[in-house]
């Protein structure tokens, strides 16, 4: 597939910022947005009056101009919230990568700010809406009335056909815990740190959604993340090393339907991250060989096997096998969610991994991976999807 | 005195418990408490004030002494307390026409202030019960529980005395003649809402049949349905009535959290039809361990509440 050479590294992400992650923020949301947008600001060097576009996603409950406004910006020339949620994490770069590398912007502020255990909670089966009207309520009226309705329920129902296409067992999505949780045990920022788990502590987890366990469950979070995106030329002048956005892409395939795409022929892969991965490599020109270090979404474990293998890191079904032999852990070939992701980190909604593939790409990661010259992120599954590959400035 | 009256006293001075505290006497839970009392007298919470009070250290609020002994939000009592209910009177009561309670009142006495270490425990027995009385509420008795709290080495550190009053409540035009129990309204299963895309396979569902929405261009089943045909593109479409059968294409057990009305665990079943389309449904009259990938289903339609029939499966038995 060709890629577009219009876009890929045109723009860099110039600054990082954060609130601390808790399961009680003790603050508003939007206090929670303004504080992590201060510190991307001050991070990258740069002020509120070259921002000039405001970009989120959905579920986010905090407008773009409320922010703007209360950051002291003056003129906002552009704003977009992608939909899907967590499957968004990696499309407002897109949407911001775009609006500067077209001139319509000369720096985009990507955030996202919640109190998603403290406030409304994700997982608690309720439905966002119950307008007869709205497609949505219509739509889970396949699913509620049976009691299938959870986030973790519906990756359950295509965990159950993984395992029994490929002969995987509910171990290889505790390998996943694991790993990841040894990255956050010694990432002082996460939730988790100090605080490993072993294959035999998943074992013994509760069931939450057969065959998902307690710690296959991401947490649930309150925090913030934002993001500065300004052009490379800017972005080399600013106060840390540009963090170039070498592929940016977004992605729905394959007969998809949200969160429960039970239809399709076959459950086992994400062809909506397929179409990701090859739009990804296309625009930057690299392949598997070419990335070190993989932030995949991890809001459950099952999904993490099915990305392996739809960016090729390894063939269809083998995923188990690459998770065996190590490579996603410390010290493994593809060391993946390095700052012990939505699991061992936080769960804010995937952009706390956009983060982590920055610092990785800079070097300032607390869990560095040796040589980063690509870094792949991606956004949340079972939903329309998306993906970033961020490199260094050559 | 009447023969319930002479029976109620068999239930005086039965000794119940211990009834074991979760924590030792501690600083955040004091100041859990305090805080969620609106009480700031920092002798309980500021230990350099403490020190220098006259109790010479951080102490619990004397008050706060039945909190160490309770049962928590999953009503489980501490472990290697006494597993009977300290309240055995009132399932007698119960039985003999007096389903309602209300609180009274409660006394407290304290022998000693608590400090963080201490280790609490309460026994209990029933003290008293009133004869027969008739009040505003309606006529039942007053019974008195005493409850006795010591520490670590055996010391009484205070008492409690409950007072309840079980009763049957007077009679009242259109009410019924015993009050039930108050228990939260009853939540209802989530119903589907209906589309004009989708009505029809509701409405087949509350006439005994499972419908598939078809194409009526290019013959292609489809579900969930919807107005347009992905195949051909056709707003044209008429239904197959399904046999009912298929097998299990893939399934959830559901645990946690649990949302009412259903009962966990709760095994939910993508069916793949024999007319080759699936759908999500309940497995019922089964075990979750009766079924696995491929195992053979068939419609039932139950109503799950009153006017809301739902098409749930089974396992159907090769005939």
């Amino acid at each position: 597939m060709s890629g577009n050479s219009f876009l890929g590294g045109r723009t860099a992400i110039a600054g990082i910022g954060a609130t601390e992650f808790s399961k009680n923020s003790g603050r508003s949301e939007i206090q929670l947005g303004v504080e992590a947008i201060s510190a991307a600001l001050a991070d990258a060097g740069l002020g509120i009056d070259e921002v000039d576009g405001m970009a989120t996603y959905t579920m986010d409950n905090n407008p773009e101009i409320e922010l703007y406004r209360l950051l002291g910006g003056k003129e906002l020339k552009f704003f977009s919230r992608t939909h899907y949620g967590g499957g968004a994490a990696c499309g407002p770069v897109l949407h911001a990568a775009m609006a500067v590398a077209t001139g319509v912007c000369r720096a985009v502020v990507v955030y996202r700010a919640m109190n998603e255990r403290s406030g409304f909670r994700f997982g608690q089966g309720g439905l966002i809406t119950q307008d007869p009207n709205s497609f949505e309520t219509v739509h889970f009226g396949w699913y509620m009335p049976f009691g299938l309705s959870t986030p973790a329920s519906w990756v359950a129902m295509c965990a159950r056909r993984y395992l029994h296409a490929y002969g995987a067992s509910t171990d290889d999505f505790g390998r996943v815990s694991v790993s990841t949780r040894d990255f956050a045990a010694t990432n002082p920022a996460a939730f988790f740190y100090q605080k490993p788990v072993t294959l035999e502590d998943h074992r013994n987890s509760r069931w939450i959604a057969e065959p998902l366990r307690l710690l296959d469950c991401c947490q649930e979070s309150d925090g913030a993340v934002a993001l500065v995106i300004t052009s490379i030329d800017r972005a080399r002048d600013l106060r840390q090393k540009p963090v170039v956005i070498r592929g940016a892409a977004q992605g729905a395939a394959g007969d998809f339907q949200m969160m429960t795409g039970f239809y399709k022929p076959d459950l086992t892969g994400i062809p909506e991250m397929g179409l990701v991965a090859r739009q990804l490599y296309g625009m930057a020109g690299v392949g598997p060989a070419d990335i070190q270090t993989a932030v995949l979404y991890d809001h459950f474990t099952p999904f993490v096997l099915p990305q392996l293998e739809e960016f090729g890191f390894c063939g269809r079904g083998e995923a188990k096998d690459f998770i065996r032999d190590g490579h996603i852990a410390r010290g493994g070939k593809l060391p993946v969610n390095t700052h012990g992701g939505q699991i061992g980190e936080a769960y804010i909604h995937g952009l706390n991994g956009v983060a982590e593939g920055a610092r990785q790409v800079r070097g300032s990661a607390v869990n560095q991976v040796a040589g980063v010259e690509h870094a792949l992120v991606t956004a949340g599954t079972g939903v329309p999807t998306s993906g970033l590959i961020l490199g260094v400035d050559r | 005195m009447s023969d319930i009256d002479a029976q109620l006293q068999q239930y005086l001075g039965r000794p119940c418990g211990p009834y074991n505290s979760w924590d030792e006497v501690n600083q955040a839970m004091i100041r859990h408490w305090c805080e969620a009392m609106g009480d700031t007298n920092p002798v309980y919470t500021d230990p350099a004030l403490a020190e220098k009070s006259v109790h010479g250290g951080i102490v619990a609020p004397p008050t706060m002494m039945q909190a160490w002994t309770m049962r928590g939000a999953t009503s489980q009592w501490a472990t290697g307390s006494d597993t009977r209910e300290p309240f055995e009177v009132f399932e007698f009561l119960e039985s003999h026409g007096y389903p309602a309670v209300v609180a009274v009142n409660c006394e407290q006495t304290y022998y000693r202030y608590l400090r963080p270490g201490d280790r609490i425990h309460h026994t209990s027995r029933i003290e008293a019960v009133s004869p027969q009385k008739t009040t505003a509420l309606g006529v039942g008795y007053f019974v008195t529980e005493l409850e006795e709290y010591w520490d670590q080495s055996g010391e009484k550190i205070g008492d409690m005395r409950f007072r309840l009053f079980k009763y049957r409540a007077h009679e009242r035009a259109g009410e019924p003649a015993v009050a039930a129990p108050a228990k939260p309204p009853k939540i209802s299963r989530f119903r589907p809402a209906e589309s004009y895309d989708t009505k029809f396979f509701w409405d087949g569902v509350r006439a005994g049949k499972l419908l598939v929405q078809r194409c009526k261009a290019c013959g292609v089943l489809r579900h969930p349905p919807g107005p347009m045909c992905p195949s051909c593109q056709s707003l044209e479409w008429d239904t197959l009535e399904s046999s009912g059968r298929g097998i299990v294409y893939s399934f959830v057990v559901m645990h946690h959290p649990p949302i009412p009305p259903f009962d966990y665990p709760n095994t939910v079943l993508l069916v793949e039809l024999e007319e080759g389309t699936r759908l999500v449904t309940q497995l019922v009259d089964a075990k979750p361990g009766d079924v696995e990938i491929g195992t053979p289903v068939e419609v039932v339609f139950r109503e799950v509440e009153e006017g809301y029939t739902l098409p749930l499966f089974r396992i159907r038995k090769e005939s």
